[in-house]
């Protein structure tokens, strides 16, 4: 099957920046695909060649298998992007935006698809309303719809969670799991890492313009990461063989590290046969921001 | 075709949600300009035989307004929407550099004729205007504003900000209207400047225009006419180059 996304040894050099170096990824259709990275790693730039908005120095992008250069047309049909930034056109009501946007992509009568991108989107009472006038999180919003009007088999969205209240963002993200659901590539980027780890089974981590990691969230987490058990013991001596482990004493509280779960048997068999007795004992699963920290760092 | 329709459609709506500052206030700045010129220089000044000097301002000044609107209209739509980054909203389509083309100069032909039509009708009030070659008149014009509208693109894709934009605006755009024979014929300047303004296209224009209503011109209007097609042609292939590298759009 065609990927839905393809990027092949992809540069891109402004002026004084190398914000892309050699970058190289795939995204299946179907997939819920994360992208993640540190303020200025890349993740803006690399959507904006995808989506045609900036020009690649080297290398090949293409989206559902149509160049984005040499095969636009297509290419951008089969996109729908939602900006980082809160732009707006402050001529315009949501419900005009949304009909030019329609379109502009060569769909004439699309109301019945807007009223219900409206209705998900919670946005049905501000269809009249000038896109200047809404808060930061309905312009948001509005921005979503913007980039569904064309129902594109691939969806980007560039921190698309930023500013918007929780209820709504739950709200948000139930909708584009529904997308997903019916057939619809997603790719987000965000800083809310537990989002990228409860949504997506693929993450790629950028780091100044290299992807330093890419694999699925399971994988990721069981292979960089590592799992912490606090043990309070008794008496308060932490036995020559369980050294290694030792990452933070507070007292009597020893904390070890874990490289999977199933590692606490043995460190509590040594335990017993050094006479330690546990007295109090938590673990600690690892999560996305560890790793996230570790492969940043 | 839905697309380019589409952008069309938006840039007119553009200026007509805010025809107060887009149409009533050209036309006001205008109006003002013929009530005292023709006030003051009725009595003193005589162009064409025969003809009254505010009627041959009239034209000039249908003209004048007709050429600054479409260059403003093109202009300030792209600007605006480079400075909000609302751009965005038409680079992610599948437009053509084209279609983009054909929709912001048709608006700005649109919003210029508008204004000129306005300018004409309310200057019947000062002077009656005879009109002898409608079809003349309807070439100039819409040539006219087309090729202020490719203008103001070009102008609008080089600016990075407001300041700039207005430069152009105040350094170039307004300068040649009012140097192009708006007030006179150029019969009425000495020698040099007479040879100067046949290098300013706008002349062309004005001149052309002026002969759809007085039959009478300094340039016979074929030969206006070619000249302002060739202007009007060159301007439009460095549009469609500019807007097909991405110049300054796609970075
Ligand atoms: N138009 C531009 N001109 C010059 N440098 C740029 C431009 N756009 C981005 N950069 C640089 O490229 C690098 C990557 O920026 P980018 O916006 O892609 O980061 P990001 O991963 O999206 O960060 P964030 O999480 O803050 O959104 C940065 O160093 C940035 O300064
Ligand atoms: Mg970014």
């Amino acid at each position: 099957m065609t990927p839905a996304i393809q990027v092949q040894s992809v540069h891109k050099r402004f002026r004084d920046v190398h914000a892309l170096r050699g970058v190289d990824l795939a995204v299946e259709q179907g997939e819920f695909f994360a992208l993640l990275g540190p303020n200025g790693a890349g993740k803006t730039t690399l959507i904006s060649l995808l989506a045609g908005l900036s020009r690649a120095t080297s290398g090949r992008l293409a989206v559902m298998g149509h160049d984005v250069v040499a095969d636009y047309r297509e290419a951008r049909r089969a996109l729908g992007v939602v900006p980082q930034e809160l732009v707006y056109d402050a001529f315009f009501t949501v419900r005009e935006m949304l009909r030019f946007q329609s379109g502009y992509f060569g769909l004439r009568r699309n109301d019945p698809w807007i009223d219900e991108l409206l209705e998900n989107l919670a946005l049905t009472d501000k269809a009249d309303a000038y896109v200047r006038n809404l808060s930061g999180g309905m312009k948001r919003r509005v921005l979503v719809a913007q980039a569904l009007v064309h129902k594109p088999a691939v969806v980007v969205l560039d921190e698309p969670t930023a500013g918007v209240d929780v209820e709504l963002r739950q709200s948000l993200w139930g909708f584009i799991k529904r997308l997903n659901r019916e057939g619809h590539t997603i790719v987000l980027t965000t800083h809310y890492l537990e989002e990228a780890e409860t949504l997506c089974s693929r993450i790629a981590m950028l780091k100044l313009g290299e992807v330093v990691a890419l694999d699925t969230t399971a994988n990721l987490l069981a292979g960089h990461a590592t799992s912490q058990v606090a043990l309070r013991l008794d008496p308060p001596r932490l036995p020559e063989a369980l050294q290694s482990r030792l990452v933070g004493q507070e007292g009597e509280v020893f904390r070890l590290a874990l490289r999977q779960c199933g590692e606490l048997e043995s460190v509590l068999a040594v335990l017993r046969e050094n006479g330690v007795a546990v007295q109090d004992l938590e673990v600690a699963k690892p999560d996305l921001e560890d790793v996230f920290l570790e492969l940043v760092k | 075709m839905t697309g380019l329709y589409t952008l069309f459609l938006k840039e007119l709506l553009r200026f007509f949600k805010v025809s107060l500052q887009t149409i009533l206030s050209p036309l006001v700045t205008t109006l003002l300009y013929l009530l005292i010129f023709s006030h003051v220089l009725e009595t003193h000044v005589q162009v064409y035989p025969g003809v009254a000097y505010t009627a041959f301002l009239i034209p000039g000044l249908v003209m004048m307004a007709m050429l600054q609107n479409a260059f403003s209209n093109s202009s300030s739509s792209l600007i605006q929407s480079k400075m909000s980054g609302n751009i965005v909203f038409i680079l992610l389509p599948p437009l053509a550099y084209w279609e983009f083309y054909v929709a912001y100069v048709a608006a700005s032909v649109v919003r210029g004729v508008v204004v000129g039509a306005g300018v004409g009708l309310a200057g019947l009030w000062f002077a009656s205007l005879p009109v002898a070659h409608p079809l003349w008149m309807l070439a100039f014009a819409v040539a006219g504003c087309a090729m202020l509208g490719a203008a103001g693109i070009v102008s609008a894709l080089w600016a990075e900000d407001y300041d700039q934009m207005a430069a152009v605006q105040n350094f170039v755009v307004v300068p040649l209207t009012f140097l192009s024979g708006v007030f006179y014929s150029i019969h009425s300047l000495p020698p040099f400047w007479q040879a100067v303004s046949r290098y300013n296209p706008f002349f062309y224009l004005i001149d052309g225009f002026r002969y759809g209503f007085f039959g009478i011109s300094d340039v016979p209007p074929g030969e206006g006419l070619l000249i302002v097609a060739v202007c009007f042609l060159a301007l439009s292939l460095a549009t469609l180059l500019l807007l097909k590298s991405g110049y300054k759009l796609r970075k």
